[in-house]
């Protein structure tokens, strides 16, 4: 049976990895390679990596970063900002990413996600959406900034259409508030998408995986700031989620 | 052999992994060439067979970037252990069904051919665990059950049931484990399973 998943996200910022709230205000981490190494060393199951950089700035993700963390992650990589094209793509899997994320440019152009699923196949596409439950859970792009015509129900279900293997789902508000998941939305689109979803957005204690498993029935949960600022670590929260009957990989 | 002589080539045919694998190659401080040169092929003791993507384009590929002949005769003659991953496992069969019929390197009887998966999502993405049937030199008892990291919605329909080492579940039964005199294969990535990954690969290397 495969097992439920728990990934570490890593924004990515100047070399310097960052972790803020609400999309806003970012706190530095740690070097990017040294948390990669930890990470790989914690049994993570999945590593998120996100260029803030490239895609506020509306520039080119950093290949050569993406290599040399690449070299030192043996768990599957997911990399996401600034894919707007198919040539990046390329790039990107050619550097060591397993997988891409497309965020922006999937909402503005669903037709990229369908060209790059053929091109690339679905197991690489992950769709990543973001959306304001305080803005009638309407979708925003280029990191949180924009605002878009299409609810995350609405856009959740383009994605798929389109070809995207996987979701992943984050609340902006909930986002490094360590609240919790939105259970609610994420049960919904659950209901809606046969793909793999990733919930993101709000983690702030193993509770929170262990409620949005078990309420929402997601594949994998993402989170950042429980284990950059707390002692929580992927292989506790496995541990316990295990011992909670859920069926991770440990 | 001992540990000085063993040099791996890990077989270049364009494939997506090979970095994946050469990563882990690295950190195991094994001696390694990736390369399509039959010199190369002459000069090493292992052999890996990595792959992703379809079975008809990987196999193209193969046959436009290296000498099919020569590495069979390292493989079938000499008898080198070679150790398939995922398409690279596949591409042993005789044939595969992927994208209409293409012809494999036909090692191992049997053809790749989809899952039947009762009405789960393809393609089978995750991790999932590896159940041993067989006493082998890749996985031990102990670790029986480990999770591997797969990406596949095709499988290997192995003919000769003893040839199959380990099974995995996702909608059927699959072979994940297959092995056949010198020749081994693996249809998950060892490459990103974190350390049981690497301990696969290290044991294939040690005890071959």
């Amino acid at each position: 049976m495969l097992k439920r998943r728990v990934i570490p996200t890593l924004l990515f910022k100047d070399n310097v990895l960052v972790k803020g709230k609400n999309f806003l205000s970012n706190r530095p981490v740690v070097s990017a390679i040294e948390s990669v190494k930890t990470y790989d060393l914690r049994e993570v199951d999945e590593l998120i990596f996100n260029d803030i950089l490239a895609s506020t700035k509306n520039i080119e993700p950093d290949y050569n970063m993406i290599s040399e963390i690449s070299k030192e992650c043996f768990v599957p990589l997911v990399v996401g900002g600034g894919i707007k094209n198919l040539k990046i793509i390329e790039n990107l899997l050619r550097n060591g990413a397993d997988k891409v994320s497309i965020n922006t440019w999937g909402v503005k152009d669903p037709d990229l996600l369908k060209q790059a699923s053929k091109e690339f196949g679905s197991q690489c596409i992950v769709g990543s959406l973001d959306y304001k439950k305080s803005k009638n859970n309407k979708v925003f792009t280029i990191c949180g900034t924009q605002i878009e015509n299409y609810n995350i129900l609405e856009m959740a279900e383009i994605f798929e259409q389109n070809g995207c293997g996987e979701l992943i789902i984050t609340s902006i508000d909930n986002d490094g508030n360590l609240c919790g998941y939105d259970v609610d939305i994420l049960q919904k689109i659950k209901k809606k998408i046969k793909i793999p979803l990733i919930a993101s957005g709000g983690c702030g204690s193993y509770d929170h995986m262990l409620e949005v498993f078990k309420d929402a029935n997601v594949d994998a949960v993402a989170a950042a700031s429980i284990f950059h600022f707390s002692k929580m670590t992927p292989r506790e929260a496995k541990k316990y989620l295990f011992s909670k009957g859920i069926n991770v990989r440990n | 052999m001992s540990e000085i002589e063993k040099k791996i080539c890990i077989i270049d045919y364009g494939s997506g992994n090979i970095g994946s694998v050469s990563n882990v190659l690295n950190k195991l401080n094994l001696n390694y060439c990736v390369s399509n040169s039959i010199e190369d092929f002459k000069n090493s003791s292992h052999f890996i067979l990595p792959g992703v993507g379809s079975f008809g384009s990987a196999m193209k590929k193969l046959n436009q970037s290296i000498d099919i002949d020569k590495l069979e005769y390292e493989i079938l003659n000499n008898k080198k252990p070679i150790l398939g991953i995922c398409v690279g496992m596949q591409l042993m069969a005789e044939f595969g069904y992927e994208f209409g019929k293409s012809k494999g390197l036909g090692w191992i009887k049997g053809n790749v051919e989809i899952i039947k998966t009762s009405g789960l999502i393809l393609p089978h993405i995750g991790w999932n665990s590896v159940k041993v049937k067989k006493n082998n030199s890749l996985l031990n008892n102990e670790e029986k059950n480990k999770d591997f990291y797969f990406v596949n919605s095709y499988y290997f329909n192995i003919e000769n049931n003893d040839q199959v080492i380990a099974t995995t579940e996702y909608g059927m039964n699959f072979p994940s484990i297959i092995s056949f005199k010198n020749i081994y294969g693996v249809q998950f990535h060892p490459e990103k399973s974190q350390k049981p990954g690497k301990k696969l690969i290290f044991d294939f290397i040690n005890s071959n």
